[in-house]
């Protein structure tokens, strides 16, 4: 799967302080892939995000999204390549005051130009290709269960058709039931749109039913991006542990087992 | 959701290869002629031309006849919205026959509109909104908020019981109080309160002194501007001031601060340790508050004073010493008393509203902002209130 490269990110430094998160980091995102990222937590995969996202400058190095420096680009031009990214935040961010409708009819009303009336309704598809039933549009945020709320904020994410997804722990607190749900819609709407997908995950089952290929962040970089099977068997105490442990080895065994997948 | 399972196909893989290399979104036009037997659909079906295709297709949808025959072979670009507007003109049925049979349709498409036929189908017809008489909403509305009222004054007297026997309780044991937290509050509410308070008295303190001059000059009494200041300040206008300040500044980030705990799970967390919020959160800002309004209306009364007394000296050639003596001479002790007595009081309710109100955000943006107002409005209701009945029963009698 060797498409355009969508992000590039070349010789990444981040440092808080003395702290020092990335240094010289490298990573590509192709076109039509399905990237997880997977490092120990506070190897920096939230901030790499939000570099990308240019929600933080980083201390050096390039970020490029569609061959383009966002932090470096005038403020029209930056937020219609924003307009291509759709992002799931960890918790979901939804607008807490607002309702689930118009928290996705907000984009398509602010950026596709249209009215509230075809908005809502387009949001209410939205809505039902995430799975959420009608009624559940009219809750506010604070009202819904957390397996809505990604669910809600997947649909906003999406509102704008984007053409990168970017998902952070886009599985963490649902059941299982639900998050293999997820993965699929992913997976359906990735084929479906041809979206790029940019996900942050801890969960060994969605690495191995959707991702094309794996970076693992380890030591300040990127220690090795590739296809699960090369990554799993790269030499590295970490990465041993994390694919070769129990969790790692019954992901593994589950993943054989499922049809669909090659 | 299990409707979205679609199946994917096996020649996937390559289809999208050819894909990704084609343009993704073309200012190309969405064209569709309308015949009396079909219709050709064609063109890029994108969220970009949704509001045009909208209106088409609301025209349309009526029209269509059972066996009119469709083309879809034309299809450029498609995305879900434009997915659910061939949903919404063709109807998920007849849309998922007409994906399975057209023969040029990529395998991924075929997906799409199966996916979002499905989803739309699963969710059935919108509800209709309720309709309720304006004449009931008004009613309603006002019934409510004579409800809330109520309600909110029963939850302030219980929690004003709720934090006296809290502090009675942790009065004899120091081994309990946050000394800590107690003088991290002190600071943030009382130390750094110090500058705007003295400034602002000082200011009001030159106006009342100025009012005093023009209207007691008319008379020839305006040696007794020095009078007017010092009475006001002292009884009223220095610990009234103060409040209002202190309502403001502190009362809204004792709210915020608890509101965002709230919304954290903070407090929650705080319970299940075992750990009474109570004591933790709210009795060292209620004590930092009751130790320092009275130190800041002290503040408060002698910057008014200071103010008045710079007027005099400026304009009314009544020199610093003479305005000090007329002080001593005139003015008794028992009026500083009744100004600073009123302190603790006032701190005590402040805390109590701006901590109560903190307990009451939900879980949203918007109930923090209601919140905070509210704390603010209601402590500097309350004072006013109580400030004027205080002065009422003072005045009569005779203190």
């Amino acid at each position: 799967m060797s498409g355009a490269t969508l992000i590039e990110v070349r010789e990444l430094v981040n440092r808080f302080g003395a702290q020092i998160v990335h240094q010289g980091l490298n990573l590509d995102l192709y076109r039509g892939e399905v990237l997880g990222v997977v490092g120990v937590s506070g190897s920096g995969k939230s901030v790499l995000l939000r570099s990308i996202l240019g929600l933080r400058r980083a201390n050096a190095g390039s970020v490029r999204v569609f061959g383009e420096e966002l932090l470096a680009l005038p403020p029209e031009r930056r937020s219609q390549l924003e307009r291509r990214c759709g992002v799931l935040y960890q918790r979901g961010a939804l607008f807490s005051s607002l309702s689930l409708i118009e928290n996705i009819a907000l984009p398509l009303i602010e950026h596709a130009g249209l009215d509230r009336a075809s908005a809502e309704r387009l949001a209410l598809v939205k809505l039902a290709l995430v799975g959420l039933p009608r009624e559940a549009g009219t809750q506010y945020p604070n009202a819904v269960s957390g397996g809505m709320i990604k669910r809600a904020a997947l649909a906003r994410a999406l509102a704008l058709e984007p053409e990168i997804l970017f998902l952070d722990e886009p599985t963490a607190g649902l059941d299982p039931i639900a998050a293999a749900a997820f993965d699929q819609l992913i997976l359906t709407l990735r084929d479906a749109l041809g979206l790029s997908v940019l996900l942050v995950t801890h969960d060994l089952d969605t690495l191995y039913c959707i991702c094309d290929r794996v970076a693992v962040l380890a030591q300040q970089r990127v220690l090795v991006a590739d296809r699960l099977e090369v990554v799993a068997a790269t030499d590295h105490p970490w990465i041993a542990e994390y694919f070769h442990g129990p969790r790692g080895r019954a992901a593994a065994q589950a993943a054989q087992r499922a049809p669909g997948r090659a | 959701m299990s409707a979205l399972l679609a199946e994917r196909a096996p020649s996937l893989r390559t289809k999208l290869s050819v894909m990704s290399t084609a343009p993704y979104i073309t200012a190309q036009e969405a064209s569709r002629t309308d015949a009396p037997t079909g219709l050709r659909i064609g063109g890029d079906w994108t969220l970009a031309h949704y509001a045009r295709l909208q209106s088409q297709v609301l025209d349309l949808r009526g029209q269509l006849s059972a066996a009119a025959t469709i083309d879809l072979q034309a299809l450029g670009a498609l995305d879900t919205a434009g997915a659910a507007l061939l949903v919404e003109l063709l109807g998920q049925q007849r849309l998922a026959e007409l994906a399975a049979t057209t023969p040029g349709l990529a395998s991924e498409r075929r997906a799409l509109l199966q996916t979002v036929g499905a989803a739309l189908l699963d969710s059935g017809e919108p509800l209709p909104p309720r309709r309720v008489a304006t004449w009931r909403e008004l009613f309603g509305h006002i019934g409510q908020t004579l409800e809330q009222l109520y309600q909110q004054c029963l939850a302030l007297l219980g929690f004003i019981g709720l934090c006296l026997t809290a502090m009675l309780k942790i009065l004899p044991r120091p081994a309990r109080w946050r000394l800590t937290s107690l003088v991290y509050h002190l600071e943030q509410c009382g130390l750094n309160a110090v500058p705007i308070v003295a400034l602002l008295t000082f200011l009001v303190g030159a106006v009342v002194a100025f009012l005093g001059a023009t209207i007691l000059a008319d008379f020839g009494a305006s040696i007794y501007t020095v009078d007017l200041v010092a009475f006001s300040f002292l009884r009223e206008f220095g610990v009234l001031l103060t409040a209002i300040l202190i309502a403001g500044r502190t009362a809204s980030a004792f709210t915020a601060q608890l509101g965002s705990m709230k919304t954290n799970e903070e407090i929650d967390a705080l319970r299940t340790l075992g750990l009474d919020p109570l004591e933790l959160l709210v009795l060292p800002r209620v004590f930092a508050l009751l130790i320092a309004l009275p130190l800041l209306s002290f503040i408060a009364m002698l910057s008014g004073i200071l103010g008045g007394a710079v007027v005099c000296a400026l304009s009314l050639d009544i020199p610093p010493a003479m305005f000090l003596a007329l002080l001593q001479e005139n003015i008794a002790l028992k009026h500083f008393l009744v100004g600073i007595g009123k302190a603790p009081l006032f701190a005590f309710l402040i805390a109590v509203i701006g901590c109560l109100e903190g307990f009451k955000v939900s879980d949203s943006a918007q109930s923090v902002g209601e919140r905070t107002t509210s704390s603010v409005v209601q402590s500097i209701f309350v004072v006013i209130v109580l400030d004027a009945l205080a002065a009422l029963f003072l005045m009569e009698m005779g203190w």
